[in-house]
């Protein structure tokens, strides 16, 4: 009953009108972000840090965190109503949410979208509050080797749990630690790849990488795309919720196995996007409904909805545990926390207890905040796709370069920003996964310090890892998780004596 | 995403073209990554533990496998490689923003990202949106005052300004 005491001490912290407002602001700025191609949850978070800069921790946080939330429930409004996602993680609740809206029933698939979505926030914030404060006393004993095992999984999961190529998966994050070693390094004071350019003693700042990775190349895809807007106008009638409500508990099932997906899903850092797609796929399969999916099944939406919230929420689990975030978004946030002083990883819970269950009370409210807005100004956001794209595409450049040049105060990072949105552009063309490489960035330097000095710890033998069972075990399964390719592969290859695959 | 509009404008590049450059790419990298991480040492030096090349070392080579399995993948002809990636048409509407981008960045050097944020939401407006000049010069410079008012006011963040906001006094 400790976690109920310290939740509640928590909503003491977050429940005062400044807070409130923060949520308010964070969650309209999260929607418009949502709602907007080339803002997204990450480098939305990410261009509005550095505005963060001078608020106390607790309040920036829960300003960071609305608008994340904002950001998830924002995607659904133009997949349902416009057939575009706004956001990755919203692309599996096109395939029933549009056709719904066409036959007449947006409001419907709205209020089914936005329900599920605060179904599956709510699943993983009690997740948190109850399994947070046990990880993180557990991670107390961790030493070196036991981070390096979990940081391994980390990574491993990325290629185990992706969906595209697993060597298009590898050469992306190796990318990202490759990125990450560059400037000095802090074990011994020595120049990495710097080759004599002053700008680059620092290395490369992650924030500027997802600044132009995720706005400049999605600009650059809907501009190729010659994205225009014709969707018809949302009305959200009070009477909608009832009738929609009525029909959701008859889909608890559904609810439970999504909620399930999406916080596996969000912790191992499978992200909020293949969450969505395993909660649709499995509700598919599973449902009594599934011959309908895609033809416009309310089901269909809650599935995704629902996972892709969990997920979402879920990943913040080990970013204040671990120190190790689950999602691109849960890494900008991470990378604000060491910017204002405060270090993830177990030791916040003993050290700054107001901080974390101020968070997480924050993440309930967040939520309860968020459905009442959503719900009531659905039409104010959806209008704001009437914007022009030509006004908009150049504002968002703007607005990157701003948030890109704030990061350093230097006109490089403006510079670099523009070459990692290129790069962003044909990652996305290619199906380069671009999650594997901001996170290797974040944590290469931690990931590397913890194998040197783990290594130090054992004068350089590996067997380290495998010294205690709890380490041993997180490495065993990080090394399944990373061959888990090759082994199905090679199990298809051996069961496979019929028609050969095609991938041969 | 758009399969319908693939008919307009000419093919570029496929995605085979597209998947060797990118593969090429990593390749390069990875050799610049290994060449400095040899010149910093990659081995076992007592009392210090592995030298600081080694862990890039080891990544660069992990990316530069990887790559050559993509290469690999995507060296022979296949229908999925001969899809076009990139159209002209395509194109010439990324380059539309990219370009100005670019110089937009450029001239932030000398009179400061507002002005050449208003000049470059308001170009793009009247080029590329077909807007008429009394529209887009409103847009843009209320985005641009707004963001002014945002930054250098609000929340005293300093921006790179020129000889404009120099004149006015910031």
């Amino acid at each position: 009953m400790d976690e109920l005491n310290a939740l509640m001490g928590g909503f003491a912290v977050a429940l005062s009108f400044y807070h409130i407002m923060l949520m308010v602001i964070g969650i309209t700025l999260g929607v418009i972000i949502g709602v907007l191609p080339g803002l997204g949850g990450a480098n939305g978070v990410a261009i509005l840090l550095p505005l963060t800069f001078t608020m106390a921790p607790t309040s920036a946080i829960i300003l960071l965190t609305s608008i994340y939330w904002g950001a998830l429930f924002g995607g659904a409004i133009t997949s349902i109503l416009f057939n575009i996602p706004g956001e990755p993680w919203s692309v599996a609740t096109t395939f029933d949410g549009h056709p719904m809206a066409q036959n007449g029933k947006a409001d419907e698939a709205l209020v089914g979208a936005f329900t599920s979505s605060f179904v599956g926030a709510i699943f993983a914030v009690a997740l948190i509050t109850f399994l947070a404060p046990v990880v993180a006393k557990f991670a107390l004993k961790f030493g070196p080797a036991e981070f390096f095992a979990v940081q391994f999984l980390t990574f491993a999961s990325f290629i185990g749990m992706g969906r595209g190529s697993a060597f298009k998966t590898v050469a992306s994050m190796c990318l990202g630690f490759a990125l990450a070693s560059v400037g000095l390094d802090n074990v011994t004071g020595t120049l990495r790849m710097t080759f004599g350019q002053d700008e680059l003693l620092n290395g490369f700042k992650f924030l500027v990488a997802v600044i132009g990775l995720f706005g400049i190349g999605e600009i650059l895809s809907s501009m190729e795309d010659g994205l225009k807007f014709n969707g018809a106008a949302a009305k959200l009638r009070m009477d909608a919720v009832i009738r929609t409500w009525k029909q959701l508990p008859r889909m608890w099932a559904t609810f439970l196995r999504s909620c399930i997906v999406g916080c596996w899903m969000g912790i191992t850092p499978g992200g909020a996007t293949p969450a969505s797609f395993m909660g649709y796929g499995i509700a598919k399969r599973l449902s009594k409904k599934g011959n309908n999916f895609g033809k416009g099944e309310l089901e269909g939406v809650v599935a995704p909805e629902t996972a892709a919230h969990a997920a979402g929420t879920a990943a913040l689990l080990p970013m204040l545990t671990l120190g190790i975030p689950g999602s691109p978004t849960a890494a900008v946030l991470l990378g604000g926390l060491l910017i204002w002083g405060l270090q993830p990883g177990p030791l916040l819970f003993v050290e700054q207890p107001d901080f974390v269950w101020g968070l997480i009370a924050s993440m309930y409210l967040g939520n309860v905040v968020g459905l009442v807005m959503v719900l009531t100004c659905v039409p104010f956001f959806a209008a704001i796709l009437r914007v022009p794209f030509s006004i908009i595409a150049p504002a968002i450049v703007f607005i990157c370069a701003v948030g890109a040049f704030t990061v350093n105060n230097a006109m490089f990072d403006v510079w670099l920003m523009l070459a990692f949105g290129v790069l962003g552009y044909l990652f996305n063309k290619l199906r380069y996964p671009l999650p594997p490489l901001v996170l290797a960035m974040v944590l290469g330097d931690q990931a590397e310090s913890s194998f040197r000095q783990a290594m130090l710890v054992s004068q350089g033998n590996v067997g380290v890892f495998w010294s205690n069972w709890l380490c041993g075990g997180i490495m065993t399964l990080g090394l399944v998780m990373a061959f888990w390719p090759a082994l199905t592969a090679l199990k298809a290859k051996l069961a496979g004596n019929g028609p050969v695959p095609r991938a041969a | 995403m758009s399969t319908n509009e693939e008919a307009e404008g000419r093919p570029l590049a496929s995605y085979r073209t597209l998947d060797i450059a990118v593969a090429i790419f990593f390749l390069v990298v990875c050799a610049i990554v290994v060449v400095d991480s040899l010149r910093i040492g990659i081995s076992w030096k007592a009392n210090e533990g592995p030298q600081p090349g080694l862990f890039p070392f080891y990544m660069a080579m992990a990316m530069g496998i990887a790559s050559l399995v993509n290469l690999y993948k995507a060296l022979p002809h296949s229908d999925e490689g001969a899809e076009t990636a990139v159209n002209s048409v395509g194109l010439g509407r990324m380059a539309a923003i990219f370009v100005p981008a670019v110089i937009f960045v450029l001239a932030t050097h000398f009179i400061g990202i507002y002005v050449s944020a208003t000049i470059y939401i308001g170009a793009f407006m009247v080029f590329f949106g077909k807007f008429p000049l009394w529209k887009a010069a409103t847009v843009s410079l209320g985005i641009a005052i707004v963001n002014f008012l945002m930054f250098e006011v609000w929340f005293l963040v300093p921006l790179p300004k020129g000889p404009l906001e120099a004149a006015l006094g910031y």
